[in-house]
């Protein structure tokens, strides 16, 4: 590897923006047949740097080589032209057209008179789905593959140009663990043909299992690259935060209360049944599966968001009928759900104005909202969680993703619930805030909040739970003590037999 | 900071510098142009003004509440002619006969009924259907419109009376009734929007209505209490305007639901929902009939009016979207 010609170098880029210095002297490079993780927090300048590579910024010092010449890339379709392909982690395909029409898309073949070369279209994507091996053809429709396939048509549309480089922006983020083999054959495939690939990622498992080099950003500035044999977790964090992240193994002892929530039997058409658990004041329950496994599902039938067709629910031992988001919040259950931007957020809305936004009806001055109040509310839950925004007045999406989920938690104990679950806490989150929500989950179990975590990381799940339940496919299969659980009983456990969890 | 708050002044304040440079525009274009020698900025132009926007600045005002809402609809118009029917009609109705003058009371009441009767309808389908404001109030144009036409053919409706013309013609500090219906209104509505708890779950429900729903608001109920609200509206604004004409054409209110719309945006309300005012929007309406008037004043056909509206609104949209991209950029870094 070591006497060819890289297949991307990048030399001491400089980005400014105004009252900003994105990008401050980052230089690295990737080799071809390399995958090339590229790691740092959210605002560490990761995308901005992407966006220098994919020709939407211009940078202001430094050059970019592909195979060693120097390369200038006014625009994204410059940057094509080059061989530096994107695969994008939010999916730009045209839904209702063809497999081939997207991957073609602005480039269509075409015979006289402007009439697309259909003939040509499909034997040209069907010889590249060939080599992805993947289950659909040039002619499926986009809209009706699965979100895996889409992003293989994504990829199908890099290999469409001899790509010099291959950048892959948190490719696995919703992909499902049989899907993310799948992707992770495809790339070794494309480091096969001697492709530079660069690998943007969260998750450490894969960073660890897939790359050859790590190069870490922190504040816009490179940290140093390392090579992934010789390194470990907690090197790799420590270069992206600047200290080391506690990931160990939940083992604090519980005062367990009353039981807060019990649910018998309870069950939603296919999508999850025979669902029985509890949940005691003072306790973390952790919820772990597959995506599809149906632990969101059942936290949206709590939640009154869906109708069970079956099955029990008691709040503190009193048979409850939750109907709708409404009645569950009057009975004490709060939800803070999968996607905080689709579901938890008003995002132009100001920090105080989202906190309270369940109870504002209650926070009246006559006619009229009491802000005071809603102002002190805000205030109180900004100390207790230690929300960091300018003021109150602070439009939250302008917020970080960490400050955005804390806001979430807050508006929710605000309302001082009896049970509280959180779906996939720390989605999307950096590093250094992912710590700060675990440690807030184990604080409100101490202040005897019932808590239930739903989270498809395991890490996360041994961090934070006192109890686990492994979900495979619509059921709950086993039920572990934090002192008793492994890593590899609990992967058989979500694992059903095949480990395929379609 | 600095720089955001120059450009949310710049984003907020945009229409009332619009407003000024058109005031400027027209009082010095005037002195070259305009045949009449009075000057543009007149005292009474300005409330003559000011009375000759309400009919749409009315609806406009509920218009905003409904977009904000992240909705919209166009039957305000046939609403706003079918009103003024039922309230012109009705004072010849043969019950009413003994009241007097005592029936102008009762017949405003009745076309606010009518108003409020048919937002129901449009608010109550759009909630339990589901299908999109858009279509829902497409629809509801054509049917009101046709309800308008099946009351009285392609004859207008008429009923003057002097009492109810008195009435619409009073004036305080020269503001006449229909001018200070609007002013009343936007004041109210914007208490409403900024201070109240329906405000307040009004920008929720726009900007993200999943959220909305986590949070346990009532969104249905809620959307529905908007149409009543802007059908209402819609009636006031013909009790404002019928009281003093006395005749409506089955034809009267057309195209009142685009130039609603164009004020609202003007004004800088967002046609997703989720973000805008009440105040931007009396802006809109001003900006707009300053620029009729002032078209007429320095002797422009008024033909060219809409073609000038038009190419302003695009001209301010591209404004608002160039500002907002900027935005964009700076946070992504």
């Amino acid at each position: 590897m070591t006497d060819q010609t890289p297949a991307l170098r990048l030399e001491g880029i400089v980005k400014t923006f105004p009252g900003v210095r994105a990008l401050d002297g980052v230089s690295f490079t990737v080799m071809p047949g390399e995958v090339h993780a590229l790691m740092g927090e959210n605002g560490a300048g990761k995308s901005t740097l992407m966006k220098v590579l994919g020709g939407i910024y211009q940078p202001d010092e430094g050059s970019i080589l592909i195979a060693e010449r120097e390369t200038v890339m006014a625009n994204p379709l410059e940057a094509k032209a080059n061989g530096v392909m994107f695969i994008h982690q939010e999916l730009s395909l045209a839904e209702e057209l063809s497999v081939a029409e997207n991957i073609y898309l602005g480039e269509l073949p075409t015979k006289s008179f402007g009439r697309v070369d259909w003939e040509t279209l499909y034997s040209r994507t069907d010889a590249i789905l060939e080599k992805l091996k993947v289950g659909f053809n040039a002619r499926t429709i986009v809209g009706d593959l699965s979100i895996a396939n889409q992003q293989m048509v994504e990829i199908a549309r890099a290999l469409t140009v001899d790509a010099k480089a291959v950048i892959f922006d948190e490719p696995t983020a919703s992909l499902t663990d049989s899907e993310k083999v799948v992707l992770f054959d495809v790339i070794t495939d494309l480091k096969a043909q001697g492709v530079g690939i660069i690998y943007i990622s969260h998750r450490m498992e894969e960073i660890f299992k897939m790359t050859d080099r790590i190069s870490v950003l922190r504040d816009g500035e490179y940290r140093g690259t390392l090579n992934t044999r010789d390194t470990n977790e907690d090197e790799v964090t420590q270069l992206m935060i600047g200290r080391s992240l506690d990931l160990s193994r939940n083992t604090a002892p519980v005062k367990l209360g009353p039981v807060a929530l019990r649910v018998e039997g309870l069950a939603c058409g296919h999508l999850f049944e025979d669902v029985s658990f509890e949940v005691h004041e003072g306790e973390v329950l952790g919820f772990y599966g597959l995506v599809g496994a149906g632990r969101t599902e059942i936290a949206e039938t709590l939640f009154g968001l869906r109708t069970p067709t079956s099955g029990r629910i008691f709040l503190k031992g009193e048979e409850v009928a939750i109907k709708s988001p409404i009645d569950a919040i009057a009975k004490g259950i709060s939800l803070v759900p999968e996607s905080r931007k689709e579901q938890g957020l008003v995002l132009g809305m100001n920090c105080r104005d989202n906190i309270t936004l369940p109870q504002v009806s209650d926070l009246r001055a006559g006619p009229f909202v009491a802000e005071g109040a809603e102002i002190s509310i805000y205030d109180q839950y900004r100390d207790r969680l230690e929300i960091k925004a300018p003021s109150w007045k602070s439009i939250v999406g302008n917020l970080s993703g960490g400050n955005q989920q804390k806001i979430v938690i807050g508006k929710w104990l605000s309302m001082r619930p009896e049970v509280l679950i959180v779906d996939e806490p720390t989605r999307g989150i950096d590093v250094g805030s992912k710590s700060e929500i675990h440690n807030l989950l184990r604080d409100l179990a101490h202040q005897g909040y019932a808590v239930i975590v739903i989270s498809s990381e395991m890490p996360e799940v041994l961090h934070v739970s006192d109890r686990i339940l492994a979900m495979y496919s619509g059921r709950i299969m086993r039920e572990f003590s934090a002192a008793e659980v492994t890593e590899d009983n609990l992967i058989q456990a979500i694992s059903g037999i095949t480990g395929d969890a379609a | 900071m600095h720089k955001d708050r120059l450009k949310n002044t710049l984003k907020h304040g945009a229409i009332w510098g619009f407003i000024v440079l058109e005031l400027i525009f027209f009082s010095v274009a005037g002195e070259f142009l305009s045949l009449s020698d009075r000057a543009f900025m007149d005292v009474d132009n300005m409330l003559l003004l000011l009375k000759q926007s309400a009919p749409i600045g009315i609806i406009a005002v509920g218009m905003t509440v409904i977009m904000i809402n992240g909705n919209i609809d166009l039957s305000v118009g046939a609403i706003f002619a079918l009103a003024a029917i039922v309230m012109l009609d009705s004072m010849t109705w043969p019950v009413f006969a003994g009241l007097g003058d005592g029936v102008i009371p009762v017949s405003w009441l009745l076309a606010l009924l009518t108003g409020c009767a048919l937002g129901l309808i449009n608010g109550f389908v759009v909630w339990k259907t589901g299908v999109d404001a858009f279509i829902v109030t497409l629809g509801a144009m054509l049917g009101y419109r046709g309800l308008v036409f099946m009351y009285n053919g392609e004859q207008p409706t008429y009923h003057l009376n002097w009492t109810m013309v008195d009435f619409a013609e009073a004036d305080i500090l020269g503001l006449e009734s229909p001018a200070i219906v609007f002013l009343a209104t936007v004041l109210v509505v914007w208490l409403v929007m900024t201070r109240t708890v329906h405000g307040r779950n009004a920008y929720a429900i726009g900007d993200n209505r999943d959220a909305a729903v986590n949070a346990g608001i009532r969104v249905g109920p809620h959307i529905v209490m908007n149409f009543v609200l802007i059908g209402f509206l819609a009636a006031l604004s013909a009790v404002a305007f019928y009281s003093a004409s006395g005749s409506v054409n089955p034809n009267d209110g057309m195209l009142f639901e685009l130039w609603a719309i164009t004020a609202v945006v003007l004004g800088g309300t967002k046609l997703t929902g989720g973000r805008g005012s009440v105040i931007g929007t009396l802006g809109g309406v001003i900006a707009i009939q300053i620029l009729r008037k002032g078209l007429g004043h320095i002797g422009a056909d008024s033909e060219t009016v809409n073609l000038v509206i038009g190419t302003i609104l695009i001209l301010v949209l591209l404004l608002d979207r160039q500002l907002n991209r900027k935005g964009a950029e700076e946070l992504k870094v």
